[in-house]
């Protein structure tokens, strides 16, 4: 054995990596097994910063499809209602460069809520079927109504009415939901002044 | 005299703006005018807006209560004075945002009539709950600006151990002198209502009142009133914002409330000058807050001043009494210049929470400067009464770093306005703070709603899922029956089954006995649904034909070996015979009839042959040799008892067997002979 070892120090090492190797790799192998992640950790934190309107505007049947795509190499700007903060903390998250929105699906707009002008709904339960978040409210020839506080604004029940009755309408700001906005970005005194038109 | 004593403690940063306190402290407080219309908004506090409880055309007294506190952190809202509901609708409002919001107009009818008032005799006797909801009644919400519901904070008195109540008169607010003048004249009321906090609070160590330096006839009137009482009037050197709760909460106590906590937690509670004034009025007269002390002031006022205002009275009726230049004033300020609001013009009505109205001129109030970039100089964190870092939080605004704007504690920022006041780049820090905080707010609805939306999707695609399996499991279902009919019973699937079975029978089978039962049953099997039809009654024929020519050649066999199981071969080829006759009458009836005839002999026959076989295998296995040949020599004697009795027929008849049969006769009276010497060797 040690003669062998002396005589053939290249085999000896190569035998001796092989040995090692056998159980290092049959722990790792276990490891894997035992300590599987389930789902897709990358897919389940996108997921949370995207906006959960279930809109697809984004070509994906909902936000999860569209996570799941992110977390493949889809690009991060097909979100309209999310916008620029959700482009923002995609691009934090997988260290990418933040990309302006892609138009081709939609333009970031303030958010609104589905109303349904109940005079001249049919009873159809067309947008029932067409919202993913169960936020309108009838039975087939019964009015049918929008839950305000349930619905993501995705606008998704507008286009099956028959009648055309739904409106997406801002939220009217209230005392309650009014806030400051940031200061204009002034840096230096002319900038209060209109620029002087030219050749004036 | 224990006040000189006493230790103040000094806060971080602080400025020391220009007061301009003098113009209206020198006049004592008048009565406002009787407006001919007061517009009460039912949002007058922190907290979740009023409900009204009057209809339009209702005739209203003074101090009924027109709109009741919905939730918990709500305060109700009473009449100023006698008239007639005129509008319940959206008003302008006291508010930074300039918009419209629910409020009830009322018309006056100048008679100012009181509602019938309900003083309290002896609060001492009340229980503190009670006394509370007299307090909650009377409306009473933060009189110093925040305009938190007083019964709510002296509510969370009760979770915790209070050593201290502080009640602040510090008015570090520049040109603000309500509280001075209030001081100055109802010292008597703030003291009663002291006590009645310190009734409902009962704080185990001091009852301080804290007044800035600045003030010296309030301290001095105060002081008058409280001589005989346990309260301490404590001063402290001036210096904005001295006034913030927290702020006065460790000047005077030393103890710093816990970020994002609240002053109970370190064992304060902290009313205004002005609350202490207003629950002495409710209690002891029974009055509930329609008014209160507000300073006109600002150099577009000809005689600043202060008045007692009736709430909702719109803010124009009060600059008009106090010679108001609408040509000098460019800015029309609600509160002080530090944390006060701009107004949109001056129909709002004064509310609970208006302490000031600054009417300021050009020169007094200029418009800020356009911001320049931050030079980093620092000189914010040093102004900071917080202790934050207005640098990193404008820059983390700036940028919408929610988290990092959190983790730099942007929610202790009290909005003074200080570290704006000191910035040499006239940036609008505060600014950007509220849009931060504000900002924050939304974030965190939005990551709520977004959790919530999520929820109600996944559960909409779970129970499409369920409806669409329920959908499949059903077609499942109604297919299966279906071809289950369309196959009309199993009767060929059990007949190939018996098929195979005998095939398998006949390779295993050890012996012919083994061989006849195991096709006896497998038969059996097979017969019930075997002779349904014609063809099968043609099976059964043709398979009993084909038995039959087999048992014929074995018997034969047998017969010229002289095997000793010939007379079962013989047995077995009659009863043959038997079926086989049975299968052709079966398949004749079937065939004039096409009524489905059935065989119940062949299947007993079948049985008693099963049943036979195997008693004779018993038998034959459990017998003794000795007996095996006795009972071989009975059953030959029997035998030959038949064959004579069939010779004797067969000769009769003249049949062609006889010879054969007579044949037969010989042999087996040989056998007989045979099995007799068998027998006797045996025995």
């Amino acid at each position: 054995m040690i003669d062998f070892i002396q005589q053939t120090p290249f085999l000896a090492a190569l035998g001796a990596l092989l040995l090692l190797g056998l159980p290092f790799g049959a722990l790792l192998g276990f490891a894997a097994i035992r300590f599987k992640t389930e789902g897709d950790p990358i897919a389940d934190q996108i997921e949370s910063l995207l906006p959960q309107t279930q809109c697809g505007q984004c070509s994906f049947p909902g936000c999860r499809p569209y996570a799941e795509a992110i977390a493949n190499g889809e690009a991060i700007n097909k979100c309209p209602p999310g916008g620029e903060d959700t482009i923002q903390a995609l691009a934090d998250l997988l260290d990418v460069e933040v990309l302006p929105l892609d138009a081709e699906h939609g333009e970031e707009a303030i958010k609104t809520v589905a109303y349904i002008r109940e005079d001249e709904c049919i009873g159809c339960t067309k947008c029932i079927q067409a919202c993913p978040v169960d936020a309108i409210l009838g039975a087939a020839k019964q009015m049918h109504t929008v839950i305000k506080s349930e619905c993501t604004g995705c606008d998704l029940c507008v286009e099956p009415c028959p009648v055309d009755c739904i409106d997406m309408l801002e939220l009217p700001t209230t005392l309650q939901n009014w806030s400051w906005n940031l200061p204009d970005a002034n840096i230096i005194a002319s900038d209060r002044q209109a620029a002087p038109e030219v050749g004036a | 005299m224990s006040q000189l004593t006493r230790r103040v403690w000094d806060i971080h940063g602080g400025i020391h703006p220009a007061e301009n306190k003098t113009q209206s402290s020198g006049q004592a407080i008048v009565a406002a005018a009787m407006p001919q219309q007061l517009v009460f908004p039912l949002s007058q506090h922190i907290g979740a807006p009023a409900k009204a409880i009057v209809a339009v055309g209702e005739h209203v007294l003074k101090g009924q209560m027109i709109a009741a506190a919905h939730g918990f952190v709500s305060a109700p809202v009473h009449a100023s004075s006698s008239g007639r509901v005129l509008a319940i609708e959206q008003r302008l409002v006291p508010h930074p945002s300039g918009i419209s919001a629910p409020a009830i107009v009322i018309e006056t009818d100048g008679l100012d009539q009181w509602t019938e008032l309900q003083p309290v005799t002896d609060y001492q006797s009340l229980e503190p709950a009670a006394l509370l909801d007299v307090i909650r009644q009377a409306g009473i919400a933060g009189m110093g600006g925040a305009g938190f519901p007083a019964a709510v904070k002296l509510a969370t008195g009760e979770q915790y151990s209070i050593d201290t109540l502080i009640i602040n008169g510090t008015e570090c607010e520049p040109y603000i002198t309500a509280d001075d003048r209030l001081m100055r004249e109802r010292a008597e009321q703030i003291i009663g209502g002291c006590n009645i906090l310190r009734h409902l609070v009962q704080p185990s160590g001091d009852t301080l009142i804290g007044i800035e330096d600045n003030k010296p006839e309030a301290i001095a009137a105060l002081r008058a009133a409280a001589l005989d009482s346990a309260i301490e009037v404590v001063a402290f050197p001036t210096k904005y914002p001295s006034g913030g709760e927290k702020q006065l909460i460790q000047i005077l106590t030393g103890r710093e409330v816990p970020s994002g906590g609240l002053p109970a937690q370190v064992g304060v509670v902290c009313q205004n000058i002005g609350t202490a004034a207003a629950i002495y009025q409710a209690v002891y007269e029974g009055r509930p807050l329609i008014s209160r002390i507000t300073t006109i002031t600002g150099a577009a006022c000809r005689e600043p001043r202060n008045l007692e205002v009736l709430l909702g009275t719109p803010v124009n009726g009060l600059l008009q009494q106090c010679g108001f230049e609408a040509d000098r004033c460019s800015r029309l300020v609600m509160g002080g210049p530090m944390m006060g609001f701009t107004l949109a013009d001056g129909t709002v009505p004064v509310v609970k929470t208006t302490n000031c109205i600054l009417a300021a001129s050009a020169d007094e109030m200029p418009d800020p400067d356009p911001a320049q970039a931050c030079i980093r100089c620092g000189l914010c964190e040093q102004a900071c009464p917080a202790s934050l870092l207005p640098q990193q939080l404008y820059w983390f605004s700036r940028g919408k770093e929610y988290d990092k704007l959190e983790a730099h504690n942007i929610a202790d920022c009290i909005e003074c306005g200080a570290c704006a006041y000191v910035c040499p780049s006239t940036i609008p820090l505060v600014q950007y703070y509220r849009a931060s905080k504000a900002g924050i707010k939304q974030h965190r609805e939005d990551a709520i709603n977004a959790e919530h939306a999520k929820a109600r999707f996944e559960a909409r695609q779970v129970r499409i899922e369920q409806q669409e399996a329920e959908k499949v499991a059903k077609r499942e279902a109604r297919k299966a029956a279906a071809e289950a009919r369309a196959a009309g019973g199993d009767g060929k699937a059990d007949a190939v089954q018996a098929a195979i079975e005998r095939a398998k029978s006949k390779k295993a089978a050890p012996d012919a006995a083994q061989l006849a039962i195991e096709k006896a049953l497998s038969k059996r099997a097979s017969e019930p649904e075997a002779n349904t039809d014609e063809d099968s009654l043609r099976k059964t024929l043709a398979s009993t034909e084909a038995r039959l020519d087999k048992a014929r050649t074995k018997l034969q066999q047998a017969e010229a070996e002289g095997a000793d199981h010939i007379d079962a071969l013989r047995l077995g080829v009659e009863k043959t015979e038997q079926k086989l006759l049975a299968a052709k009458k079966a398949l004749d009836q079937f065939a004039d009839t096409t009524v489905q005839p059935t065989a119940p002999s062949a299947g007993n026959a079948a049985a008693d042959a099963i049943a036979r076989a195997l008693a004779k295998r018993e038998s034959s296995a459990t017998l003794s040799e000795g007996e095996k040949r006795a009972k071989a020599v009975s059953a030959l004697q029997v035998r030959i008892e038949k064959a004579r009795n069939k010779l004797a027929l067969a000769q009769r008849d003249g049949l062609e067997t006889a010879t054969i049969l007579a044949e037969t006769l010989v042999k087996l009276e040989a056998k007989l002979e045979q099995a007799n010497i068998a027998l006797q060797e045996t025995s």
